[in-house]
Parts: structure tokens; C-alpha cells; sequence
């Protein structure tokens, strides 16, 4: 004899839980979190630098980093750029899980901090399905990796509140019609605000980090 | 590993509503757009679930495609990567309508009467 028991259960609900607990905590400490989410390579670490040495004077900054490996070079690049940071070994996992943050918050200082950046795995899959309770979900593209990736991971693109598109020193040598690349962007989820920047000459840094500094301001 | 994290959120799932029965059958809808593979999944579940009530259980699986609504002319079509285009009026892209979770929809446990 068996009996069917109907469950009906989000598989990730559990995991939007502790999102949740995540959130509640950022929002007590008056901390705005952003998780940032890209293909490898696609300049995370860069940005997390450029933005760090861009605002720390007048912010305290965490991060969080998550990676596959026990190797914390990015983490190492935020500490040295004036960050309190956290590496998270994902244990081969490919994306950052809201309980890892949940653990990670327990060693930062969050009574100082204004801003928490996590560097979510670089992949362009599952990270989107795994919520972590930060408050904008950021996507980092990159000119050489093709304008074709809206049309190819529509559901990032759809899911996300931020698009920064890094390396637009590199459009004269690469293949990258912007247009096209928006026109993607836009027909997923249209009005959504994005930058333009490159982490290597700093244009258009100062539009990402003016956007930061409105969103850490709105929740003092 | 892609599939090790909806993995082991499923068996938690599943061991919450087997009430320590037996578990013979699990049913899961896999949508498109999170990516996950059955049989990646099914590895996984030989390993994490040993030992446990839902260690014997068959894993089903049920596809769901990932489709967009056109914002256009409201036609829900196909969004599996090869365009994002609306097939009936040609606009580009559109509300993401189907494909996106994974639920376990439910389990059949030893025991109890059959429903």
C-alpha cells in the first residue's frame, strides 16, 4: 500500500527564507547590499575595486565573494582596496545560496558598514535562481564576451535591476554592436537602468558610483 | 555542479513531507530557464539521499519549456535561447511567462491509504 501526498513546494523556498532573514538584517543595520552577478572574466573584481577606492572614504564597505575554489584572490583584491572582506568556498557549488551570505554576514563588522557588495560565482545560470536578499541584483556584461548575450541568457537579463556593461575601452577591437546588445536588454526588461563603464580607464565609473551613493543614502 | 544545490533543497523538501514513511516516488517540474538536468539531479540524489527514507525512491521528472509573453499581442512562445522574437507579430522579447521554477508537485510514501 503506498498514499500520494500532494507538495506543491517551490524547490528554492526554503532558500528565499533565509533571503528574507538575510534582507531583514541588511535593512536593520541600514546596510545596501547589491549582488553582482557575471560570466568569468567579465570584470567583478574590477568593478568591486574600482567602486570600493571610489567610495570608501565615505562609506565603510563589505564584500563578500564567492567562488568555486579555496583560492580567495578576489576577496585579497577588495581587503587591499579598502574593503572588509569574506571569501565563501562554494565547495564546487556554481552560485552563491542565501545561507553562505547568512554565515558570512556573522564576520563583518555590519554595525560600521553602509555598503555590502557580493560577488556572486561567475556564471550566468543558476546564480539568478538562488536569492540572496540583497536589495539590486547587478549584472556585470563585458564588450568581448558578445552582444549576444541577452538573446542567449534571457533569463538574467530578465531577472535583474542593474546592467553595467565593462570593458567599452575594448570597442574598437571587438565585435560589439551596443545596439543590438540593448535592444536585448530592453525587450526583457525594459526600462532597465544600466552603465557604461570601463574599470581600466574609469569612464563611466562615476555614474555607477553616484547610483550607489543614492541608494546608500536612501537608507540612513 | 549545477544540480548539488536544487539537489539537496529537494530532498529537504521531500523528507519534511514523507512523515518518516518510506519514499517510493518523488515528482518533480524542472522549468527550462533554471537550467537543471534530471539526470545531474538524479546523481546527486544517489549520494544525498543514502540512508535516508527517500533513499529507494524513483524520481520523476516533468519538463517545462521556458516561454515569454509577447508584450505586443500577448502570443506565449518558445524562449529557449535560439531568438526572442514573437513568432506572430515579430516584436522582440516579452514577460517571462513559463519555465522559470522547480517544485516538487508530490511524493508517494509507503503505507496510508491510496489516494
Amino acid at each position: 500500500m503506498s498514499s500520494t501526498v500532494p507538495v506543491v513546494e517551490r524547490v528554492l523556498s526554503a532558500n528565499d527564507a533565509v533571503a528574507a532573514e538575510v534582507r531583514a538584517r541588511l535593512d536593520a543595520h541600514g546596510i545596501f547590499c547589491a549582488n553582482l552577478m557575471a560570466s568569468p572574466g567579465a570584470g567583478k573584481t574590477s568593478l568591486i575595486e574600482r567602486t570600493v577606492e571610489a567610495l570608501k572614504d565615505g562609506a565603510a564597505i563589505g564584500m563578500i565573494n564567492g567562488d568555486t575554489s579555496a583560492a580567495a584572490f578576489d576577496a585579497e583584491r577588495s581587503q587591499r582596496a579598502g574593503a572588509a572582506a569574506v571569501h565563501i568556498n562554494t565547495g564546487g557549488k556554481c552560485h552563491l545560496e542565501a545561507a553562505m551570505v547568512r554565515d558570512a554576514l556573522a564576520l563583518l563588522p555590519l554595525e560600521r558598514l553602509r555598503l555590502l557588495l557580493i560577488e556572486n560565482v561567475g556564471n550566468l545560470v543558476c546564480p539568478m535562481s538562488w536569492k540572496l536578499g540583497a536589495h539590486a541584483n547587478v549584472l556585470i556584461g563585458s564588450t568581448p564576451e558578445g552582444d549576444d548575450k541577452p538573446y542567449k541568457y534571457p533569463r538574467m537579463y530578465a531577472g535583474v535591476d542593474v546592467v553595467v556593461l565593462n570593458k567599452i575601452d575594448l570597442l574598437p577591437y571587438v565585435e560589439f554592436d551596443c545596439d543590438r546588445f540593448l535592444r536585448g536588454v530592453e525587450a526583457l526588461n525594459p526600462g532597465l537602468r544600466h552603465f557604461r563603464v570601463s574599470c581600466r580607464t574609469g569612464e563611466g565609473l562615476e555614474e555607477w558610483t553616484a547610483w550607489l551613493k543614492e541608494q546608500i543614502r536612501a537608507r540612513r | 555542479m549545477h544540480e548539488l544545490g536544487i539537489t539537496e533543497a529537494i530532498l529537504d523538501i521531500v523528507l519534511r513531507h514523507s512523515g518518516g514513511a518510506r519514499v517510493r516516488k518523488v515528482q518533480v517540474t524542472v522549468g527550462e530557464w533554471t537550467g537543471y538536468v534530471g539526470d545531474s539531479i538524479e546523481l546527486f540524489w544517489q549520494e544525498l539521499s543514502r540512508g535516508t527514507v527517500a533513499e529507494a525512491a524513483k524520481l520523476e521528472f516533468r519538463f517545462e519549456p521556458a516561454t515569454l509573453r509577447c508584450r505586443a499581442c500577448g502570443t506565449v512562445f518558445g524562449a529557449n535561447g535560439s531568438g526572442l522574437e514573437c513568432p506572430q507579430c515579430g516584436a522582440l522579447g516579452g514577460e517571462p511567462a513559463g519555465g522559470q521554477e522547480c517544485t516538487v508537485d508530490l511524493i508517494e510514501v509507503e503505507g496510508g491509504d491510496s489516494t
